[in-house]
């Protein structure tokens, strides 16, 4: 490590302008934004107001949006979690050329158009679709999916899963598979060495992945807004609509700021909380 | 030790649902008929055909294409000496600076859209590929940066000292030392940053106009208004062409560093 004096700030200088132009002055301006007066008529005025919180917070319809948000969210992360958990440490297990190939297979969609995924999944859920044509054959007869919470949380849990495999890879990565076949010699039966062995070495990527998760969730436009439709408002959906068919934009930036508030506390909030209480432990 | 059989059924389910989607988008792509069908027995190319002949898709493709090759080459000039101060200088604010330059990874790309439209409309900059360029800047860059870091740490910085020990400039050392030891990140963040910015949606979907639509903005705002066997084709078309970004990625650089970002 080099301590020579501007150095390093002269490198970072064409990002840092750039970063302050484009992240922190367009935030600062939606701040402004959002205490400033509307009228449908003549567009956003100067002045100061409190109206648009005012108006969030005093309507049920947006407690309600969002209310559905979390608690899709919240279950995309929950689905996640019980998917991705057991899908990594199988992964950890393969042998030499599957492992990377799987690991590639769950990865690779990562890279793939959020667009083109949601598309895909309309497909597959649809009325006509793969699930349907199956529970009809079944005798089950056909479900409605699309356009709601189903389609949502399903294409969700798709579009989050590398998010939630990926730090419990890395975790998984670390374990020294000794240990647990000290566990396995001494009587332990499988189950007790994943409970007891493995799941509290890879907690701390587990819930990272969590966070990542449901951040990205309770955020996500494009899903609701393809498999959700109209009716199905999510908080995105609600701010697509605010800024670009209602132009109201002082409300839109209300709520976006919300938005951004509860992710920033949930995510450093939560962390600040975690790494604290792992400090402890490890002493 | 091995998967039990239990083991590989799940995992075969997990496969089966990732892949799901992109297999069906790809197989309804080649339907003959006007409905999304996958098709049995009859194959046919006209919905392709349809592709290149809607000319708005033609040209967001375009704008798709030199947006991100714009975006992901300026996210690299700028993560390459960002990634030098970070990685290898120990300076007050350092930590504050990693997390601005990291921050639209965890400020939702939504909130970054809505923040820049404002900022856009201040400055009648709606409508210019430049600025909409630059927005697309600001979300690759951290994944750009991610790696040059990852390429810096990995590597002895003892060796650029025994350079400069034995009387080479500053220069000779960051082009004949550093830039190849850098070079992996430099190769894996350009390409990492480009599909990111190929696939950006959320943002772009506020801050383009008409004439500066990208192929996803433009793809949304298809699939909300109709949808006919022309979307899969144009999905099939993006499957294939990022399955061979990857396979590029994967051999240069290894996709599972780049994805999981191992050092």
């Amino acid at each position: 490590m080099n301590r020579n004096g501007l150095a390093p700030y002269a490198l970072s200088a064409p990002a840092l302008a750039l970063f302050g132009l484009m992240v922190l002055l367009p935030l600062a301006l939606t701040a402004v934004l959002s205490f400033q007066p509307f009228h449908h008529a003549t567009g956003v005025q100067d002045g100061f107001t409190l109206q648009p919180y005012a108006t969030v917070l005093g309507d049920s319809y947006y407690w309600e949006i969002f209310g559905r948000t979390g608690w899709v969210a919240l279950l995309s992360t929950l689905i996640c979690m019980a998917i991705g958990a057991p899908e990594a440490y199988i992964l950890s297990r393969m042998r030499a050329p599957w492992r990377s190939v799987f690991l590639l297979v769950i990865l690779a969609p990562l890279l793939v158009s959020v667009v083109v995924r949601a598309f895909g999944w309309s497909l597959v859920l649809g009325p006509a679709g793969f699930v349907n044509q199956g529970l009809e054959a079944l005798g089950i007869g056909r479900v409605r999916m699309l356009y709601t919470p189903i389609a949502v949380v399903v294409a969700l849990v798709h579009v989050m899963l590398p998010f939630m495999v990926i730090p419990v890879w890395t975790s998984l990565q670390k374990l020294d598979p000794q240990v647990e076949n000290a566990a396995l010699s001494l009587g332990a039966s499988r189950f007790t060495v994943w409970r007891r062995i493995v799941l509290p070495q890879i907690t701390p990527g587990l819930l990272s992945g969590a966070l990542i998760v449901f951040a990205l969730s309770a955020s996500a436009l494009a899903i609701p807004g393809l498999l959700g439709g109209r009716r199905l408002k999510m908080v995105a959906t609600l701010i697509y609509d605010e800024y670009l068919h209602e132009l109201n934009w002082p409300l839109g930036a209300a709520i976006a700021l919300a938005l951004l508030v509860i992710n920033l506390v949930v995510l450093l909030g939560t962390t600040a909380v975690l790494e604290g209480r792992y400090r402890r432990r490890l002493g | 030790m091995r998967n039990g059989p239990f083991a590989l059924a799940f995992n075969a389910l997990v496969v089966a649902f990732m892949l799901a989607p992109l297999v069906v988008v790809c197989l309804v792509a080649f339907t003959p008929s006007d409905t999304l069908q996958v098709p049995w027995g009859d194959y046919s190319l006209r919905w392709f055909r349809a592709v290149f002949a809607h000319g708005d898709l033609v040209q967001s493709f375009w704008n798709s294409l030199a947006v991100a090759a714009m975006a992901a080459t300026l996210a690299v000039l700028l993560a390459v000496p960002a990634g030098l101060a970070i990685a290898r200088h120990q300076f007050p604010g350092r930590q504050a600076l990693n997390g601005l330059l990291m921050s639209p990874l965890i400020v939702p790309h939504l909130v970054l859209g809505v923040a820049m439209l404002r900022l856009f409309a201040l400055l009648e900059v709606r409508g210019s590929t430049a600025w909409l360029t630059l927005a697309h800047v600001v979300i690759v860059t951290p994944y750009a940066l991610r790696l040059m870091v990852a390429a810096l740490a990995g590597s002895d910085a003892s060796i650029e000292q025994a350079a400069q020990s034995l009387g080479a400039g500053r220069w000779t050392v960051f082009r004949r030392i550093t830039l190849p030891l850098m070079l992996p990140g430099i190769t894996g963040g350009w390409m990492l940053a480009f599909i990111n910015s190929f696939d950006e949606v959320t943002m772009s979907i506020f801050i383009t106009s008409p004439q500066t639509v990208t192929l996803p903005v433009r793809m949304y705002m298809i699939a909300t208004e109709s949808i006919d066997p022309m979307m899969a084709a144009v999905s099939a078309l993006i499957v294939a062409l990022t399955a061979a970004v990857m396979l590029l990625l994967d051999r240069l650089y290894g996709l599972d560093k780049v994805l999981v970002g191992q050092q």
